[in-house]
């Protein structure tokens, strides 16, 4: 009637925990850590964040100064503040980004016993990724999510230490965002111009929100594909499709026939360049249907003209070159999609990064790009977002993405990693318990050193033991098994 | 192959069919849910306006004002069909606005007993202008009627509620429509189980099945053998159900029409009632001596009836319901095997080495301590393949996977009631928005008797707790359990075509949202109103 544990191929790891009483570690694990038994006990009374005399950074610093806030409230949760101080622990850092992830460790390390005293054990870290790029693609186009939806995301991706939200803001579905450049694009576009939009004032919150964060927000506007909504507020950008010899009313990719469609995309993106901080701009490219274009007379003229032949590849070579040529003009780095990278004829752009996310011998492609000198970002073993076993963190932790043959140059190439949680069938409602705790396992595999974190039955009860310091704060992570949180969720 | 793998590729991965309906706006009503055996409507409407509209107990109703079920059911479907609406006593009257009540008429005054077995879930609903009529022989039908009537309420893109001409006969198809939560491998804390009844009312299930307590915890606080939970459950003060506690599902349960089933299983699945229950569980033996671990209760010994006889006292007592689910599955005979004991009680009852024999004699002590009690007790399918004397038996529950429609058969033929489980396990992973699956069961579609199919009594959506807790119990159980909701209600007939259903069912999960219920989308879409509650 249970019959789900045995079918799950689930390692046999029964552990009901009952009450955790001491620190279960950190998570994720950092590079090095020696503790001892020998503890002090901490009164939130006397507590508090300082910055060191000779640090760089003194009161005043945004990030630094509300990271203390918000982490006081996180490490001695219900606790109203009071202000003096004693001992003294230290942090120190290149940056206040690399503050922020050893104040997530701090707490991590601190632990209560039965009288509601809070501990931290002697204890030494030294710690730092062991890749620069780690992070999280929302989907707000399949289906809307509320702003606050993104912000406690960020909330649980900052817990364990994601550093760019990859924001696939706008596809096929609608078009969320509203462009003061193009407001039609949001006003026809999203499935609601007023309620289902993103203002320019949400996405600053949202930008500054994960400023504070330490996380990136990489802006995602995918074309000549999935871009059906784009469509509705911005008439002659897309491909009128024939049947027949005349328009069937349908529409298919952005067209790359005419000098408009880049006119139209370097405005947009010369928008998007000043709005969004980060130096990546995200271009898609991906998954581009070629029967619209292939029915198309300008198109085919076009095609006639530049001497591509009947190689559509070479149609979307050239529209792709043009948005890159666009962002690099914008100072951008663009990051596109390995279907790029396949069609692509001129790999000449040796700053372009390639996401990996096909099914298959994933390894195989990620030797192929970084052979050809492209950096690389890994997603395809990262897709939490298909159905599936879903408790099943197991595989999502397993994942080796240095395993390939390549030089060490090569292996450097491999920039990171991202959890992709397409929104088919996500929205508000489910997002949560869909990315953590698993996304978490992603996360460690993209920080920690992979020789400490190969045992799957090791992280297992540090990971049971994450996921309720989640729930602590509010997360609704779902659960990995049988068992209990001192502190369940409360949020219905 | 590579290219069909789209980066979407779960669209064409999940062999869905195409609906890819863009609801933009919601502005009439897409139907109800599930969906009534008669319903006719025209185009004629009326507008509502909350300062005018009014719940009347009708003149010749046998429920009059103090009636508790009705009573409460007019306030809380106030608040679901005019929702944000902050309510005026002594407002001016606008030029157009119009009274308008909904009359209910109720056969039998009966407001304080509890929803059982053969309760009446009929009603009648006429919608005409200023007024509508709601007839009903109890208030359980009552209730029905009130939630077709918030489903049939829509509202413009001005903000003013409509409602349509309509008249609407209704009755279930099935009389056993359940939901089970396990509250044994994750605690449930008391409000998610409130939540979920209010979701169940909506989707007109009738039973909460509550699988209270099971091998990883007993979270139940009993007046008789308090060291079970204090001793078993995940934590002694915060993960337990203290009387009160159930008192108050009990009395929400029944304030919308559901009964609370509880399950006690055993003589398997009670690992955790060993902590608080010594010489309760059998020791299992290895080369001759205790191996120190225990297996399923023991009946070789007459201290565990004295003990069941016990606990079920005071289980049919705490819990008004008829029924009693006694469990039964899963028995792992080893440590029987390996117990000397064991052994000898077998050898003195003549049993040899049939150990199904050893089961039916526990399982028959058991069904004979709940007679006694004035219960009926319903079983999983276990029961009724390992014992021998079948007609002591009444209602089994068939769980198992494979040809379920086979059991069903075999269970009908020997004259048993039938409770249906097996297509519904909404807790297994897998595409988890699939909710076709859950729609296209035909409970009735074996080879039998008439008399055959009036035994299936109904059927149930199971939602065990491995991999479930508060943070993802609601969006998987809603919209799908909605799904099995229909197909226990409603005409088979009528709601036999996926195609016609899909819109229907994402009209009514952004109803679910608008109620603050967390149901999970079916496909790309929105709804007006978002779910807001992170």
């Amino acid at each position: 009637k249970r019959c789900s544990v045995t079918r799950f191929h689930f390692l046999p790891l029964i552990i009901f925990l009952v009450g955790l009483h001491a620190v279960e570690g950190i998570w994720p694990l950092p590079q090095t850590m020696t503790s001892s038994a020998e503890r002090y006990s901490l009164d939130p009374q006397y507590f508090n964040f300082n910055y060191g005399r000779d640090s760089a950074t003194q009161q005043g610093c945004s990030v630094l100064d509300a990271a203390f806030k918000r982490y006081f409230s996180i490490i001695f949760p219900d606790h109203i503040s009071g202000s003096v101080f004693a001992e003294r622990a230290a942090l120190n850092a290149e940056t206040v980004w690399g503050a922020l992830r050893g104040n997530s460790n701090n707490l991590c390390s601190m632990f209560m016993n039965k009288g509601i005293t809070f501990f931290v054990n002697k204890t030494e870290i030294e710690d730092f990724p062991r890749f620069q790029f780690r992070g999280v693609l929302l989907d707000t186009s399949r289906h809307y999510l509320p702003v606050q939806v993104i912000l406690k995301t960020l909330d649980a991706m900052s817990y364990s230490k994601f550093n760019v939200f990859h924001w696939h803001i706008v596809d096929d579905p609608s078009f969320p965002y509203q462009s003061r450049t193009f407001p039609g694009l949001s006003s026809k576009g999203a499935f609601h111009p007023m309620t289902h939009i993103y203002t320019q004032s949400d996405v600053r919150r949202v930008i500054s929100y994960a400023r504070l964060r330490g996380i990136r927000v990489l802006p995602e506007f995918d074309s000549p594909g999935h871009t059906q909504s784009w469509g509705k507020g911005q008439s002659d950008l897309l491909t009128p499709c024939y049947k027949g010899g005349i328009p069937s009313g349908t529409f298919g990719p952005v067209n790359p026939a005419s000098a408009s469609s880049y006119q139209f995309m370097a405005r947009l993106f010369k928008e998007v360049s000043a709005v969004f901080p980060e130096s990546y701009i995200h271009l898609g490219g991906d998954e581009v249907d070629v029967s619209c274009w292939k029915s198309n007379p300008d198109v085919q003229v076009f095609m006639q003209k530049m001497g591509f032949g009947n190689d559509f590849a070479k149609l979307e070579s050239y529209y792709m070159e043009n948005l890159v040529n666009i962002t690099s003009a914008l100072n951008k780095t663009s990051i596109v999609w390995q279907d790029v990278f396949e069609y692509h004829e001129r790999v000449s752009t040796p700053q372009q990064m390639i996401v990996v996310w096909r099914e298959g011998c994933y390894l195989c492609e990620v030797r192929r790009v970084t052979k050809a000198g492209l950096k690389v970002i890994l997603a395809s073993p990262w897709y939490l977002d298909l159905p599936g076993p879903t408790h099943d963190w197991v595989r999502y932790y397993t994942v080796w993405p240095l395993a390939f043959k390549g030089t060490e140059e090569q292996k450097k190439l491999v920039i990171g990693g991202e959890v992709c949680m397409w929104g088919e069938y996500v929205d508000a409602t489910n997002l949560s318990p869909r990315l953590w705790p698993r996304a978490s396992a992603a996360a460690e595999r993209l920080w920690s050193d992979e020789k400490q974190t190969s045992s799957v039955a090791r992280a297992f009860s540090r990971l049971q033991d994450f996921r309720c310091k989640l729930l602590r704060r509010g997360i609704q992570a779902e659960p990995l098994f049988v068992g209990h949180c001192r502190h369940e969720y409360q949020g219905v």
